[in-house]
């Protein structure tokens, strides 16, 4: 197992909503919890993930995503099997449009 | 019509109750994780595996669980097996009107091994104290994963058993029985034979569960409905003389099926008129086909 931490700064959607949960962590698969937690205005993001050594695609994947929803106050925490880039990026936009009901 | 196969454990919780009903003990958000997997560096679920708390049914308040296939089979853990302990004691004391279990396991948790054996044992000891209780605890099985081992054991200490041809339920899984008798005894790659012998149809012409319904979550639903109105008026407790009864049953089962080898044969011997037509029968018309053959009330 390994465990990732990302903080992005300079977001502004607030996660109207307390907690909620998508996917389910199985082969290939995923769950992402997001919910409000008061960050100094950041999204912190944790992934402990079974497959070890992606730092840097994850690192491209979050980026990625915090361009597209520029959320503010809010805490990720990922617990990944094996999930490839493309299904963490819908799972993750799955979750933030369970919060802010829409697409980015 | 959504398919109670294809959905998860929360979409299940969710489309089958009534709708913005349930409320969630410890939900994910609390985060309380398995000790064990961790040490194993293994993933865990910030569930770990099964979503536990109250909601309505057609307005009724009710207890209800539902375990997670796709996390470790739904195999049951420390934790996983403390929350429907803790959900089904919690039931006796608020005196819930029903404990409505969606299970889809493996069983034990090997990771966890004594842990998970010993929560599997105190669901049991759950169950039935629910039911001393006068609560009645129906269990619906439908996951791709189907109902084994322990967890096998706990749907038949429930008052009913609703399930879809779809759903299995048994002890030994087909692996286990192929590895431990060998390919002679089992074939677990035919799947045919697998469903045959495990799914719905067969366990519902057996006696092991007392509703079959299609693979939708409403039918599931009104399963689930119909079984918890049948408890009223019906003792809920396990009792000395149901269990009689239940030895009789299984005496009678090895007695008239006991040299059979495939559940074909076993239907043809039940007076079932047309036994290779059963596997493809809607839920509907086989209930109707199977009715006047099946045995026993549980």
């Amino acid at each position: 197992m390994e465990t990732l931490t990302y903080r992005f700064e300079n977001g502004n959607r607030r996660l109207p909503k307390p907690a909620e949960v998508v996917g389910v962590v199985s082969s290939g698969n995923l769950e992402v919890l997001i919910e409000p937690a008061p960050l100094d205005g950041a999204c912190s993001i944790e992934i402990k993930t079974a497959a070890v050594g992606f730092g840097a695609t994850w690192q491209a994947v979050m980026r990625d995503f915090h361009e597209r929803w520029q959320l503010t106050d809010a805490r990720i925490a990922i617990n990944d099997m094996g999930a490839t880039p493309a299904v963490v990026s819908l799972r993750l936009d799955q979750a933030a449009e369970t919060m802010l009901g829409g697409p980015a | 019509m959504s398919s109670y196969l294809e959905a998860t454990a929360r979409e299940r919780l969710q489309r089958l109750f009534d709708a913005g009903s349930v409320e969630e003990f410890l939900p994910p958000a609390a985060r309380v994780v398995s000790p064990h997997l961790g040490q194993l560096n293994a993933p865990v679920a910030f569930d770990d595996g099964v979503a536990v708390g109250r909601a309505l049914l057609d307005g009724l308040p009710v207890y209800a669980a539902a375990q997670e296939g796709g996390f470790m089979g739904g195999a049951v853990g420390e934790v996983h097996g403390a929350k429907l302990v803790g959900l089904l004691r919690r039931a006796v004391v608020e005196k819930a009107n029903a404990v409505v279990l969606l299970l889809e396991t493996g069983g034990v948790r090997l990771h966890e091994a004594n842990a998970g054996l010993i929560a599997v044992s105190e669901v049991m000891r759950a169950v039935l104290d629910a039911r001393a209780a006068g609560i009645p605890v129906v269990a619906l099985v439908g996951g791709s994963n189907g109902c084994f081992g322990g967890m096998g054991i706990v749907a038949r200490c429930t008052n009913a058993v609703v399930m879809s041809e779809e759903g299995r339920l048994a002890m030994s899984g087909p692996e286990v029985i192929e590895t431990a008798a060998g390919v002679e005894e089992f074939d677990a790659r035919d799947r045919a034979l697998v469903w045959r012998t495990t799914g719905g149809k067969h366990r519902y012409l057996m006696g092991d569960c007392q509703a079959i319904v299609a693979d939708s979550i409403a039918a599931f639903r009104q399963g689930a409905i119909d079984a918890i109105a049948a408890c009223r008026g019906e003792p809920v407790e396990l009792t000395l003389e149901a269990l009689e009864q239940e030895q009789a049953m299984l005496a009678e089962r090895i007695a008239r099926f006991g040299g059979l080898a495939d559940p074909l044969e076993v239907w043809a011997a039940m007076g079932v008129v047309q036994p290779a037509a059963i596997p493809m029968m809607e839920a509907d018309v086989f209930a109707e086909a199977a009715r006047c053959h099946r045995l026993g009330g549980r």
